[in-house]
Parts: structure tokens; sequence; C-alpha cells
């Protein structure tokens, strides 16, 4: 009998174990991105902005995909990330990896206190609580025009070498490598936060959360902790796109931002770790192509594509990913 | 039948292949557009498209023997300093463009600029009003304006014309306080003053307490500046909704509030409103009258063309003009120093020049009036104030 | 202190008419996202092409400015069943996200199909000469546009109200919201009750736009750049309630123009402000299911 039962607790941990194991899949996206840099050298500077954003919806998927947090304000720990990245460029700190760094705990900050107030809410008002602190936000980096040039700019930003050796060039080559790093590391990172115990009650959080408050979980702690991670990596990705475009401006808290972050994500899959790194690529490189064929209607073709995806494979590519392997599997 | 197809498609790829291959033989210039195509805050953008884009049109025939131009054309989707910049980068290293020009939106020209400091590449901007631009790379020059340029004359008039105390209404951003401080140098500059100012949202549906506000304190004269389009026409049915001008307080503007593309939306409400601009589609010089013709042959008779449109066309005489003087070879240096001479007497505008020294426009800068011409409402020109230059630099060049 | 009641009165006539155009374009949406529990983000494109709808019938066909608003909204609520039909309805009771996205794609084509067929300005609206220039009440003018918007808002939600609490159609919707399985099971055809339901919704968005137009002008980017106000004022109002939505636009309406009156320099601020704090007190909303 106690044989059986260790068995099944081995059984049960190794399983779990296999959970974290590196699979052969996952080095994919790296290979693709170390491929298309020598691939299509003439795409650095898109690439180099789809690598910020990868991150930058990898944070949302997080709180969304992870944590069951609804947000539309994500853009407002990518703008606290990106001021704060351009404002220490401004100010003769243009040293890219230690603003990457500050700028991260800055919005860590800004994702702490505002978190305070969102989570204790669901749903539609958790929505528009997150909206809201990023349009007052919005609001103040635009009056604030001493400190932050207002609506035209934050002006004199001059980015160092990263390191000291390697100036952002006109080409991207630089822009693309240390996006790919910052990328990346934070990906790393958030493996292991998912694959954790804490990852695994957050998961926990989100499919039943009146059982994870009767098993005694920190419900309340867990979330905010999550919602800090997941701002600092906004922060982040705003810091990467602020010091390779060496300019800043009010868009970076915009509603547009986190409008279409979360669009991106949920075309490729959430909460899957992944679904950012397909949903991504393939909404700025059918923007990007879509724009220079039609410039005027391509808002259209883009929504007809959301529609059809929404209509016909729901849960992103991952989701459809996902069916044919079943299909498969019920053949064999 | 098979046959024939194929012997079809044989002739079609040979015919292609001839067309693709004979203007590589010849000069091509490659002009990079960079403007706002899509989303809420395209009109201007398109604008600009339509007036580039009919010069280009109207004066292929003008270009040196063997010279062709081709125009590529991209979105930055609005106000996306990010989006421009990868754009401008894109342009020089991937599509390897001799020129770039357009951009509406200031902080998307302030991002492009130090790539273009860094390539070598001219930029023309045929917007983008931030007077601090053309200080931050010597590769652009502008032929637009700036808003302290546009609003200083506004004051001076004012003053001069007994609406010495003024209150002042602006959108709350940058352009905004550019339109602020270049009305209030104006109108000290002659002696009057600036009583009270308020500052609204950039996106407000509802002007009413702001107004409300002036209507309550009785300032002789009303300054706003707010930008042209949906917001313009709001203000303006406000203004009439609380019936301030029966109060006694005259309104005075720039071209924004007035933009001609947006003044057949506003009825009869801005009739008599006195405004300072760069151009009015009104304007009865020869030059204009051709080009309105031609717009509306074009474009429809309903179709009205505006500042931004003005600034379209103006750009590309610019660049016509660069390729006519070079025979469609030059490099950035070259370019820059022929570009920042530009001086004409024939744009619909009226005269214009651009200043060698800090390649931003010199232009005059009209005082209109809304009146009622066959029907329909227009800017009519009454008084000029020759040649001049942006406000902006003057003062921070005496500063150093 | 004859200048602090005008001011007073400027205040309370201004702000209740912004408050009555949040209501008007806002309450369609407490419809469909209230009562059907779908998040529908594209209630702005119902209500933009409602606006369409009303300035190109009068503008180009002459039509009254009564008839045109009818039309508008029996166009736009037909339109919307064939919406419902093809699109909505596999979503009903769905992932939340799916329809955030559905909807989202929507207002994207609806930017573009809209540029593309009215051109990318605004749309000229000229109220009806009866409702031009200025109302005089004696001691005051008043605009008598606004003055009529007042006057709609308040007859709108009377009669919503009363036909949802009041009647067996109301009934039975708020039955269907509240437990689906146990209203077929009483033999409510809730499938039919749903689409007359988004119709309604529909066109009450449609009726906003084209009555709000003088305030909030018809141009393509309408369905997103309103988008912030239509889900202020459903949140703050509370889900699934008419009066929650009347009540929050009152508040938001009225301190919003009394703020930018009062303290201009922050005035964009407060309507912000203002709704976290609501949220924060009441995160149901001010009338929300307990």
């Amino acid at each position: 009998m106690t044989a059986v039962a260790e068995r099944v607790v081995a059984s049960a941990a190794e399983t779990f174990a296999r959970r974290h194991r590196f699979r052969w899949y996952e080095a994919l996206p790296w290979l693709v991105a170390v491929a298309g840099y020598f691939a299509f050298p003439d795409y650095l500077a898109l690439g180099s902005q789809i690598l910020a954003t990868i991150l930058f919806a990898l944070s949302v998927d997080l709180v969304l995909g992870y944590g069951g947090i609804i947000t539309l304000g994500q853009a407002a720990f990518f703008g606290a990330g990106a001021y704060t990245a351009g404002l220490l460029a401004a100010h003769g700190m243009g040293a890219p990896v230690i603003g990457l760094l500050i700028a991260a705990v800055a919005a860590a900050l800004v994702g702490l206190i505002s978190g305070v107030v969102v989570l204790r809410t669901h749903g539609l008002t958790q929505l528009m609580m997150t909206l809201m602190v990023a349009v007052m936000l919005h609001e103040a980096a635009n009056k604030a025009n001493t400190v932050t040039g207002g609506a035209d700019g934050l002006q004199g930003m001059e980015v160092g070498p990263v390191f000291g050796l390697f100036h952002f060039d006109l080409y991207g080559n630089t822009a693309y490598f240390y996006c790919l790093a910052a990328l990346f590391i934070c990906w790393f990172v958030m493996r292991r936060i998912v694959h954790s115990p804490f990852g695994r009650s957050l998961t926990g959080i989100r499919e039943n959360e009146a059982r994870m408050h009767a098993i005694g979980s920190p419900v309340f702690r867990r979330r905010l902790v999550a919602y800090t991670i997941s701002a600092a990596m906004a922060g982040v990705s705003g810091a990467l796109v602020a010091q390779t475009t060496q300019f800043v401006a009010t868009d970076a808290l915009g509603f547009e931002r986190s409008g279409n972050v979360l669009i991106m994500l949920l075309l490729g899959g959430i909460g899957r770790l992944y679904g950012a790194f397909i949903g991504v690529p393939l909404y700025m490189i059918a923007q990007d192509r879509f724009a220079a064929i039609d410039p005027v209607y391509w808002y259209f073709w883009i929504g007809l594509l959301l529609v059809l995806m929404v209509t016909f494979a729901r849960g992103g590519v991952l989701g459809i990913v996902d069916r044919v392997g079943a299909v498969l599997r019920r053949r064999r | 039948m098979h046959v024939q197809r194929t012997w079809f498609y044989g002739v079609a790829v040979a015919a292609l292949g001839a067309v693709l291959a004979f203007p590589a033989a010849a000069e091509t210039v490659k002009i990079g557009i960079i403007t706002t195509y899509s989303g809420p805050l395209a009109p201007p953008g398109i604008s600009m498209d339509k007036g580039l884009t009919l010069y280009a049109k109207l004066h292929s025939k003008d270009l040196p023997k063997g010279v062709t131009v081709e125009i590529i054309r991209r979105d930055d989707t609005g106000i996306a300093p990010d989006v421009a910049k990868r754009l401008a980068q894109e342009l020089i290293t991937r599509d390897h463009v001799n020129i770039i020009g357009g951009v509406v939106y200031s902080p998307n020209a302030l991002a492009m600029a130090p790539v273009m400091t860094e390539a070598k590449m001219p930029f023309v901007d045929m917007n983008a009003a931030a007077a601090v631009l053309t200080t931050k790379s010597p590769y652009i020059v502008r032929d637009s304006f700036t808003l302290q340029q546009i609003s200083m004359p506004m004051g001076e008039w004012a003053a001069k014309h007994g609406f010495n105390q003024a209150y002042t209404v602006v959108s709350d951003y940058a352009p905004g306080w550019d339109a602020e401080d270049g009305f209030k140098i104006g109108i000290e500059h002659d002696g009057g003053k600036v009583v009270g100012s308020v500052r609204v949202p950039v996106q407000n549906p509802d002007f009413t307490p702001f107004l409300q506000r002036v209507k309550d304190l009785k300032p002789k004269s009303l300054f706003i500046f707010v930008p042209g389009g949906p917001q313009s026409t709001q203000m303006m049915k406000t203004y009439n909704e609380l019936n301030l001008k029966k109060a006694g307080i005259t309104l005075v503007t720039t071209q924004d509030l007035l933009i001609d593309s947006e003044l057949p939306k506003m009825a009869d409400i801005p009739l008599g409103v006195v405004s300072s601009g760069s151009y009015s589609a009104a304007a009865t010089r020869p030059a204009n009258k051709a080009f309105v013709t031609a717009w509306h042959k074009e474009y429809g008779a309903n179709d009205v063309p505006d500042f931004v449109a003005i600034q379209g066309w103006d750009g590309m005489a610019m660049i016509y003009d660069l390729i006519k003087k070079t025979g469609g070879k030059f490099t950035g240096d070259e370019a820059m120093k022929i570009l920042k001479n530009y001086k004409t007497t024939e744009s619909p505008r009226g005269p214009f020049m651009i200043d060698p020294l800090t390649g931003d426009i010199v232009q005059n800068i009209y005082i209109r009036r809304v009146e009622k011409i066959d029907g329909k409402l227009a800017n009519v020109e009454f008084e000029t104030f020759p040649m001049v230059k942006d406000p902006w630099k003057q003062m921070h060049a005496a500063a150093k | 202190m004859s200048e602090i009641l005008s001011a007073a009165v400027s205040i309370g006539f201004f702000g209740l008419a912004f408050a009555m155009v949040l209501y008007l374009i806002s309450v369609g949406l407490s419809v469909t996202m209230g009562l059907m529990g779908f998040v529908n983000l594209a209630h702005g494109v119902f209500a933009m092409f409602g606006g369409y709808a009303v300035t190109t019938l009068m503008n180009s066909y002459g039509m009254p400015f009564w008839a045109s608003l009818i039309c508008a909204v029996v166009i736009v609520a037909m339109l919307s069943v064939a919406f419902e039909r093809v699109l909505y309805r596999r979503l009903y009771g769905g992932d939340e996200l799916d329809q955030v996205l559905l909807t989202i794609g929507l207002v994207f084509m609806s930017v573009a199909v809209a540029k593309y067929f009215w051109g990318p300005l605004a749309q000229l609206f000229q109220p009806p000469s009866e409702l031009r220039g200025q109302v005089d009440l004696g001691f005051r003018e008043f605009p008598a546009y606004r003055s009529f918007l007042i006057i709609c808002g308040a007859v709108l939600v009377t009669g919503l109200w009363l036909a949802l609490d009041r009647t067996r159609f109301g009934a039975k919707i708020r039955a269907a919201v509240d437990n689906l399985r146990m209203a077929q099971a009483v033999g409510i055809n809730t499938s039919g009750l749903f689409t007359v339901t988004f119709a309604l919704g529909s066109g009450l968005a449609a009726l906003g736009g084209g009555l709000g137009a003088e305030l909030l002008p018809i141009y393509p980017g309408y369905a997103t750049d309103y988008l912030v106000y239509f889900l202020i004022v459903v949140s703050v109002g509370g889900l699934g309630s008419i009066r929650g939505p009347f009540l929050a636009a009152l508040l938001l309406g009225i301190a919003d123009t009394a703020f930018k009156y009062l303290l201009p320099e922050i005035g964009s601020f407060f309507i912000y402000a203002l709704t976290l704090v609501l949220l924060m007190w009441r995160p149901r909303g001010l009338i929300g299911p307990s």
C-alpha cells in the first residue's frame, strides 16, 4: 500500500518536474530570431520593435494569462519605464543597461502602488481601473512639460553605447541584439516564475479563487507580486523602445498601446508563455505588410483578420495548434 | 486555346520585364513620404498626400530628361515616434531613398531627426510645427510654419485694432502653448495685454464650461487655438451657442480653427471671424486660382484644399526644384545647400523662402476674415504681414 | 452674489446637457453589456453609423431631422440583427476575451469603412430650425438644442425603465439574464429575446449617435475616441441597470463641467480621478447587482 502511494507521489513529482524541463521547441523562437538576423538584414529595425513588443506582451500574459487580471492599462508601466530611461538619458546618464534596470524598478513601483488599488476589484471594474490609471499618467505626462517635454516629446536624449562598446547604429544591428538579450533574460525569469510554486498558485487563483482562499493562500499578496513583476517587465520593454528610438513622447502611455498589445497576445494565445512569441510577430508583420500595400485602409484588413480569428479559430494560433494536436492524437 | 494562352503569358512576362528593366537604366529619384494615412489622426496626412501627389502628377513633364520620380509612401499610424523613426530607417537602408518628406506630428519628426543627421538624408518637413525641430538636424528644412509664427501677427493685429484686452483659450499640449506664447508676444509688442488664459484638454467633448467662463469675465477679445478637425467645428459651435459675439467678445484665432476643409461644416456660424494664417483656399493670387482649379478637377468640386495640402504641394515643389537643379543626382549635403536657399514667388500661398541659417520657413502671414463667396464660406485675406520669421528662433538666438 | 448664482446656473445647465449626451450614447451599451453580459466594445460603431445615417439622410436626401432620426434607428437596429445572428451569437456566455477581440476587430473595420464612404472629416450636422438658437426662460437664455437633449434624456430614462421594469418583455429579459437555463425551461424563447435586446441596444446607440452629433461630431475615429466615455458611464453606473448609468452620467457630467469651469487647469484629470474614486467606493457600480 505504502509502496503504491510512494509510486504515485513519485510519478506525480516526476510529472511536475517534467514540466520545468526545457523542450526542444522552446529553442525555436531564439533560433528563428538569430536566423532572422541573417536572413532579413534590411528588417532589423522592425525586428527590434517586434522583440521589445514581445516582451511587453509577455508582461501582459503574466497578469492576464496566469493571474487572470484583465488589464487595459499596461501602457502605464510601459510609459513609466520609457520615461525613466528617457529622463536618465536626457540628464547625462545614458548607459543603456543601467537605464533598463532603473526603469524596471520605477515601473515596478508604479505597478505596486496602483496594484494595491486595482487588485481589490474584478471584471469590468478592474479593467476600468487599470485604464484610469494609465489615462491619468498620460495626462500627467502631457501636463508636466518642464519634465517630460509634453506632447512634443522629451528632448535631448543621448543614449550611450551598450557596455560602452556597441553604438546604436542606423541599420539596427545593436538594437536588435540588445532587445533580443533583454527579452531572453526576461523570458527566462518569467519561465522560472511560472513553473515555480508561486506560479502554480497564481494559476490556482485564476482557476478558483475561493478555493485558494480556503486553502490559506495569500491571494491578494500573490496577485500583487505578479502585478509588480509584470509592471517591471513592461517597464523594461518601454525602456528598450525609448533607448532604441532615442525618443519618448506621451504615446508611450496611450490607450492604443494597451489595446494593441492585448490584441497581439490574444492572437497568439494567452496563458502559455509562447502566445506572445507568435501573436506579436504575426500582428506586426501583417500590419507592416498591409500598411505598405494599402496605407489608408489597412485597419480594415487587420480588423477582418481579428473577426475571422474569433469566428473560426478561437484561442489564438496556439489554440489551433492544440486542436490539431488533439485530432492527431485521437487518430493515433 | 492552351497554346495561345501560353504564348500570351510569355509576351506578358516579357513586357513586364521590359517595364521593370527600363527605368533602372534611367535616373530614378526615390522620394520617401512618411505621413499619417490611417487611424483617427489621419485627415491632415491624407490632405498632405493629396497635395504632394497632385504636384507630382502635374509636373512630371517638367523633370529633366531621363529622370523619373518614384514616391514610396509609409504610414506612421498617428503620433508614434518609434514607428516614424523605424520607417525612416527602413526607407534609407532598405528602399535607398534619396530624400524624405512629409510628417504631420511633431514627436514623429523629432524622433526622426537624429536618423537624418546620421544618414545625411535631406528631410522636407511638410507640417510638424514644433519650433525646435529645425535645430535638431542640419538636414531638415520646413515648408509649413511654427505656431508662434502664425499667432504672433494675430496678437499684433488685435492690439492695433482695439482688441487689446484678450483672453486666450488653447488646447493643453505643446502646439497650444506655442500658439498662446506667440499671441502674447504679438499683443504685448503693440501695447495690448492678455488678461487671462485657460488651457483645455486636447480630447474634449464639451467646450461650454471653458467658454462660459470667458463669457462671464467679458474680455474685449478672445483668442482660440485648437487643432483643425472635429474639435475646431465643436469650438465654433459652442462659441455660437453661448452667443459670445452678442456679448461683445470678438473672436480672433489661427487658421487651425477655421481650416478650409472644415469651413463647410460650420454653417454660417463663423461669418466675420478674423484669423491669421499662411494659406487660404480663397486667395485670389493667379497661382492659387490655378491650383484650386486643378484640385477641384482632380478631387471633385466639393473637396477644398487646406493649408496642410499646400504644404504637401510646396514640399514637392521644393524637391522637384532640387531635382531640376541637380539632374536628379545629389548627395545629402548638396541637396541641403539647394533646399536651404530655396525661394519662390509662385506658390499658391504667395512668396516664401527658406532661411539658410535655420532651415525654417519665412513667409507671408495673412489676416483673413470669414465671408460668404458664391454661397460658400471662405477665409478672405485683407492684410499681410510680409515675410515673417519664426519668433521663437529669433528670441532664442538673442538669448544666446 | 448674482455672479455666483449665474455661474451655478451655468454649471447646472451645461452639466445637465453634457450628462444627457453621455447617457444617450451609453445607455445602449448598458443594455447589451449589462443585460446580455456581452463585452461589446463595438458599441460606438453602431452609434457612429446611426450618426452617419442621420447626417447623410439630412444633408444628401433633404430628409427632415425627425424622419432621419427614426430611419437611422431602424436601419441600424436591423443591421445589428444581422451582426448578432452571424457574429455575436457564437460568443454568448463564452470567454470575455473572445468578445473583446471580436468587437475590437469590428471597431477597426468600422474606422476604415467610414473613411471609405464618408471621407476622413467630420460630418456636417445642423439641428432643425426649431431647435436652433436660444430659449428664453425669462431670467436667462439657454441654447435650444441642449435644452432639447435634456428633455430627450429624461424621456428616454423613464421610458426604458418602464419598459424593462414594468412589462412582460422586461421581466423575460431579466429572467433570462439571471438564469438562462431556468428561463429556457419555463418556455421563454431566449434566442429570440436576445436578438431583440441586441437590436434595442444598437437602436439606442444609433439614437444617441444621431442626437448627440451636435456635441460629439461624427467622424471615422468616433468608435475609438469615445469608447472611454461609454465605458466610464456604464461601469460607474453598474451593469444590468437602467437607472445606474443615468445617475452616473448625471454625476460625472455635472461634476466634470463644474471642475472645468472652476479649476480648468486640472479639469481634464477630474473625470478620470472621479471615476477611479467612485469605482473604489462602489466596485459594482452605483446601482449594481448586489
